[in-house]
């Protein structure tokens, strides 16, 4: 019997619960959600439940690698350790780095924020969290004091209107995307709007779409406050008893709705619809992503948002509140532990002597860094500019997901010495990476998360690890103490490091701090196995964790007051001009996950959407000479991609929408990080990922193409390839600004392999045209498939992908093969008998048959059979 | 009174003529026929069926003697039936036996002789050709008292007679002149295919191979081939089938205007008014003709002017190919090679014996050539005859009529 083995899931914020039905044996997993999750109580979406179809041991890193060559683990970490050392000798502490990841759990990110900040003494630990979260930070950090997400999930189910704003949350956060639907069809009355250029998914259960002009969030929320106070909405009692600024605030907002409508270009009914609403309902949810966050006035559109919840006083009660919805599965865990390079240890930071002094005596270290380290954009420009020297990278592909990418890449490049722990042995980039250490991934590793909700749950270990792959706090420990600091971690398991991170978290706090879970720090074993999900803070006043914040008005603020901030709206840092005259946007698509290394391995995943695109308005696209389907290529004054078009009038006129997730591993130029402009907010240092100038053109390649193949391929670069994985197949789309010498030989260098069978080949060549199509055959079953055409005139793959998972070709469909078409129904003639008019004894029987023919003669005038050559007479004969 | 029709000639030809005339203007004419094969009227492209053992003779009668009586038509064939004379003036023809027909009017069908390759030994015995049952009976002989058979020429009535030869379990080589058989209608992968394909199958080839000499025992019958290098084959029984002309020795004695063969215009009438002339014989527009099908539409249009309906016209169409060796399916049309304004779709499965190609010249198909799967043939041969425009459907064409037209 299979056990079942409760675990979250690795993918998005909602830290959706996961019951695995483990067959050890066979290494494989029956996944389906876990009934009593209070993130999901059973639900998971498309990503979730193909979970068990990523845990293929291909393409795993398995063994440490120095210099691409295999080796065991103490060579790698003595490696590791002895280069830090000597780069810090010789450099200093900020000489080195670690940049970690929202993927590694709590306590793989407690050691390597300790290690960094507390031991090596340098603040240079940040994170992608910097990526998706940063704004978020710093807006709470502004009006709380504290990093504090106030509600939970439950609100949803509370709320009398939901406001989606910067969030696809259908595609990025299903699971809470289907909570509020539901939620929706319980309560018709419950108003949902989406504030979104785009006109997403997620707009299905919106009674209300405001499709604001890219980047101007902050006026429409500043419109809002001068709206709510213009309309006596304002919650005046609750400003003067817990708040503080709000004159301040109130004067900087002063922007009727008119100007708003303007400014964002809205429909004034619409907006006025929107106002109308907010200013009356009183349990209003905020629920903001990345829209809000990505952007260089980040921090001031979150404040501006949590402005509004001030005013009327929708905070830390049931149904209301601003609500980040986190990207990452443990992004919040991140920023507890002080993942951020401004952070410095359980929500402490630099900007506090006492804090750095506390911190520094618990840990028992002389050498904490006493100042923020480089945050993630920053950090490569370092590295770039020589700066950093080494760097250690954990979990995360920041030469695809970093703004400027191409930089990124040159600066690992030109790096002296390059880290990266990952599960997957080839990603963009572990290709530059010195040494690779092999961690272990979701479904071997062992700790906790924190969700959007701040519900601590447990990720457990389903299978035993592969290979030589390491939990990332085990690496992370065994280079701390060849690095002299054996004290200070000494963990020999995960438990042990929740209950001095639980305990820093209740260290010398009584109060001061909102993240505290200090009822923890005495945990056992056997509870720490046994954790069900909690939200902090858990400590003595809520010895099961607390739902929401702040509902005793309450703030960590010094004066214990919540803090209006004057927002003065900024555009975006870089505009549309004449040579990049469109804005292009940039996000998740719902089967796939960031850098696609987990969800790209996951055939099902790959249906949904197998190709890079580019989302254009048809104005544009008419502007542009674009053509649905047809190749582009999108230039930004940083780097180009190329994308599928797909025209669609859900984009607004003058905009671009890129997915982020290809990486050079799946695409030879879909890596849309490489456009995006390194410009960050000037308070969180997010980068303004959702707003790049740009150009788009049409690519007009000689030939386009498509390969399927049972076998994993390596092309000989065209310039265009994309592999996307199928259930029995990779397919390869293609494309190429020249011709090679001869299809024929192409085809034969890329399909062929030296072992296995004896292959068959089948081929179709029409040089006129530009065609060529061959397969290549073995067993009867296709082993590869080949269609080159000149122009786009390619058949669909449904039909040549379903082949593959036949064990036998029929005649019928062998022949058909090289049209990319089902066999058309001809009818069974039978065995030809008249071979000069093709006629066939089953239509000649039936002839004879139903219109009664008596002589060959009759037959003849009938069927032509038997009228030329005559040869067939006697047959005809015969069967009469 | 009926006006008097002679015909000169039993074979498909003539036969298809009268047979054609009969049902436009059965009452018109009193004919009478003469061939020099004592037999009905047969189908000769069907002898290789009979070599091989497929049919009888039975089986490849069109019509025996018994047709000629119920239609009223006076027959005669056989030894000495050959016609010898034509007296143009008094409209009379004279057999060998001295049997006289006077006519109105006169159809030669006089068909072909096969070509004799100018070597010495040509002469000797054991020597034949294949064009008729006295042939395929000699064949028949020899292959129950003889081994070794050699077949001088790799087109299709030297294939298919090689074949016969060995299912009646001859040792059996054809000799051909060219690098790949049937090179009037097959282009290189597609011989190729078939010659491995006919090897499989126990026939030897000697390819791009020039004959010398006969060399003969001292009771003149053959006993081998000699090559151009001096090499030798040994050979009990030589088979031309290198090609033939028009029989035209009667014609032309007559003074009826020959070229290469009996020349007509598009009515298939010759140069004097009264005499028509069909099949193998004829020379139309430069053209002399060696299939069938072709022959079946001059006998139409010869009988549509002959019963004075007189409006049809003969045009000759691309003609199609096929080789009549069971299990083997190829089929040839048109412009198979194409020239450098041509441009070619190929489509090719080896391992299954699949091989087509298509040429197209602006847009238009003019030539053919399938081999292994020839289903599409008579549509292919449609297209060309009608010269369609297939740049609509050009993407499917190869992959035949249902998908190119779905």
């Amino acid at each position: 019997m299979p056990k079942s083995i409760l675990t979250t899931c690795p993918y998005c914020g909602v830290g959706c619960g996961i019951s695995a039905k483990v067959d050890a044996a066979q290494h494989r997993l029956k996944i389906s959600g876990d009934t009593t999750h209070p993130a999901n109580f059973g639900r998971l979406c498309s990503k979730g439940s193909a979970l068990g179809e990523t845990v293929e041991l291909k393409g795993r890193l398995l063994q440490p690698k120095v210099y691409g060559r295999e080796t065991g683990w103490t060579e790698a970490l003595d490696l590791v350790a002895d280069s830090f050392i000597s780069v810090i000798e010789k450099y200093g502490a900020d000489a080195v780095a670690i940049y970690g990841s929202g993927q590694l759990l709590t306590e793989d990110y407690y050691v390597a924020n300790k290690l960094m900040k507390g031991f090596i003494g340098s603040g240079n630990m940040d994170t992608n969290s910097r990526l998706c979260m940063s704004s978020s930070v710093a807006g709470h950090k502004r009006a709380f004091g504290s990093d504090t997400v106030p509600g939970c999930y439950e609100d949803f189910e509370q709320a009398e209107m939901i406001v989606l704003i910067g969030s696809n949350a259908a595609w990025c956060h299903p699971v809470s995307f289907q909570r509020i639907r539901a939620a929706k069809e319980a309560n018709p009355a419950l108003k949902i709007v989406v504030i979104d250029p785009r006109r997403t998914v997620s707009c299905d259960i919106a009674d209300l779409h405001l499709p604001l002009a890219s980047g101007s969030d902050a006026v429409l929320f500043n419109g809002l406050l001068h709206f709510l106070s213009e309309q006596n909405a304002l919650d005046s009692a609750y400003i003067k008893a817990h708040t503080e600024g709000f004159e301040q605030a109130l004067a900087a907002a002063g922007i009727d709705a008119e100007l708003v409508a303007a400014v964002c270009r809205l429909n004034k009914d619409d907006l006025h619809r929107f106002y109308g609403w907010f200013a009356g309902h009183k349990k209003v949810i905020s629920l903001y992503s990345q829209g809000i966050n990505q952007s260089s006035s980040g921090t001031d559109k979150v404040n501006a948002i949590i402005n509004c919840h001030l005013a009327t006083g929708s905070i830390g009660k049931q149904g209301c509140g601003p609500f980040s919805l986190t990207g990452q599965p443990n992004a919040m865990g991140g920023r507890e532990v002080g993942g951020l390079s401004h952070q410095l240890a359980a929500h402490m930071d630099f900007s506090s002597a006492d804090d750095i002094d506390r911190v520094a005596r618990f840990w028992n270290t002389r050498n904490i860094a006493k100042k923020p380290g480089y945050p993630a954009v920053e950090l490569f420009d370092a590295i770039y500019a020589g700066k950093v020297k080494a760097v250690w990278i954990m979990g995360t592909n920041p030469v695809v997901s970093l703004p400027d990418a191409n930089k990124v890449k040159q600066a690992l490049q030109g790096c002296e010495f390059v880290v990266v722990s990952d599960c997957i042995a080839d990603t963009d980039t572990t290709a530059l990476a010195h040494v690779l250490l092999p961690a272990q991934g979701w479904s071997e590793k062992d700790g906790t998360v924190t969700n959007s909700e701040r519900r601590i749950s447990r990720q457990r270990a389903l299978f035993k690890p592969t290979g030589s792959a390491k939990p990332d706090w085990w690496i992370i420990t065994q280079v701390a103490r060849r690095m002299g600091f054996e004290q200070a971690f000494h963990y020999q398991s995960p438990v042990e490091i929740f209950r001095e991170h639980a305990a820093l978290s209740g260290f010398e706090n009584n109060g001061s701090r909102d993240f505290d879970i200090s009822a923890f720090a005495d945990i056992t074993q056997h509870d720490y196995d046994c954790l069900q999900p909690t939200q902090w803070p858990v400590n003595q006043a809520y010895p099961q964790g607390r739902a929401r914040l702040f509902d005793d008005g309450r703030f960590f603020t010094e004066s214990g007051k919540a803090q209006f901030i004057a927002i003065t709206p900024r555009t975006p840092v870089n505009l549309p001009d004449q040579d990049y005259p469109l804005i292009l946007n940039t996000g998740r698509l719902r089967d796939q996950w960031h850098t696609m290394t987990r969800t790209a391995i996951a055939a099902q995943l790959n249906q949904h959407k197998p190709e890079p695109f580019v989302e254009v308005h048809p104005v544009d696209a008419e502007r542009y000479g674009l053509i649905a389907n047809s190749l582009a290529a999108i230039e930004s004054f940083w780097g180009t991609m190329l994308a599928r078009v797909q025209i669609t009038d859900s984009q607004l006129p003058g905009s671009l929408f890129v997915p982020m997730h290809w990486t050079e591993q799946y695409a030879s130029r879909g890596r849309m990080g490489a456009l995006v402009n390194p410009i960050v907010d000037p308070i969180s240092k997010q980068p303004e990922s959702k707003h790049t100038p740009a150009r788009i053109k049409a690519y007009q390649p000689v030939w386009q193409g498509f390969i399927l193949s049972r076998r994993e391929l390596s092309i000989s670069t065209p310039d265009y390839w994309v592999k996307i994985k199928g259930e029995q197949f990779y397919r390869y789309e293609l494309a190429g600004l020249t011709l090679p010498e001869n299809w024929q030989d192409w085809a034969k260098d890329n399909l062929c392999d030296s072992n296995g069978g004896t292959p068959q080949w089948q081929e179709y060549q029409d040089p006129g045209l530009g065609n060529y199509r061959a397969a290549r055959i073995v067993n009867n079953q296709p082993e590869s498939v080949i269609f080159i055409a000149a122009g786009s005139a390619l058949p669909e793959r449904n039909w040549l992908c379903s082949l593959f998972a036949k064990s036998e070709l029929e005649q019928a469909e062998r022949m058909a093969l090289l049209t990319g078409k089902p066999p058309i129904g001809v009818a069974d003639v039978g065995t030809i008998v008249c071979a000069c008019f093709n006629v066939g004894e089953k239509t000649i029987l039936a002839a004879i048959r139903e219109k009664g023919l008596k002589t060959h003669q009759e037959v003849g005038r009938c069927l032509k059979a038997g009228t030329n050559c005559g040869s067939c007479v006697p047959e005809i004969k015969a069967l009469l | 009174m009926k006006q008097r029709l002679v015909v000169i000639g039993n074979g498909m030809a003539g036969m298809r003529t009268v047979e054609e005339l009969l049902t436009a203007a059965p009452d018109k004419y009193d004919i009478t026929v003469f061939g020099a094969e004592p037999y009905g009227n047969y189908n000769r492209i069907m002898l290789s069926s009979v070599l091989c053992g497929e049919k009888t003779i039975e089986d490849i009668v069109i019509n025996n003697r018994q047709w000629y009586i119920d239609n009223g038509i006076t027959l005669h064939a056989g030894e000495g039936k050959a016609v010898v004379f034509i007296d143009r003036i008094k409209k009379d023809v004279y057999a060998q036996d001295g049997t006289v027909a006077g006519y109105d009017r006169l159809l030669i069908a006089t068909g072909s002789k096969a070509v004799i390759p100018q070597i010495p030994g040509n002469d000797l015995d054991g020597v034949i050709s294949f064009r008729d049952i006295f042939d395929v009976n000699k064949m028949l002989s020899y292959s129950r008292s003889h081994k070794k058979a050699v077949v001088l020429g790799g087109g299709l009535l030297g294939l298919e007679a090689a074949n016969g030869l060995v299912l009646r379990g001859m040792d059996v080589t054809v000799i051909h002149n060219h690098e790949i058989l049937l090179n009037r209608q097959m282009d290189k992968p597609a011989a190729k295919m078939l010659q491995t394909e006919l090897e499989q199958r126990g026939l030897k080839f000697k390819m791009a191979a020039k004959l010398k000499q006969l060399l003969g025992d001292e009771n003149g019958h053959i006993t081998a081939v000699r090559f151009d290098d001096n090499s030798q084959l040994e050979c009990d029984l030589f088979i031309t089938a290198i090609g033939v002309r028009p029989n035209i020795a009667l014609a032309q004695q007559a003074g009826i205007y020959c070229e290469r063969g009996i020349v007509v215009n598009d009515t298939l009438q010759s140069y004097d008014p009264s005499i028509y002339a069909v099949g193998e014989c004829i020379q139309h527009r430069g053209d002399t003709f060696g299939l069938v099908a072709p022959l079946f539409e001059q006998a139409k249009v010869c009988a549509n002017h002959l019963s004075a309906h007189g409006a049809a016209e003969y045009i000759t169409l691309p003609t199609a190919t096929k080789l009549k060796v069971t299990g083997i399916n190829l089929f040839s049309v048109g412009d198979f090679q194409g020239d450098e304004n041509c441009s070619s779709i190929c489509f090719t499965d080896p391992a299954v014996g699949i091989y087509k190609k298509l040429v197209i010249k602006a847009n238009k198909l003019i030539g053919a050539v399938l081999y292994g799967d020839t289903a599409d043939g008579s549509w292919y041969q449609q297209l060309l005859e009608r010269g369609e425009d297939i740049a609509e459907i050009r993407d499917a064409l190869i992959f035949g009529k249902a998908y190119a037209t779905s």
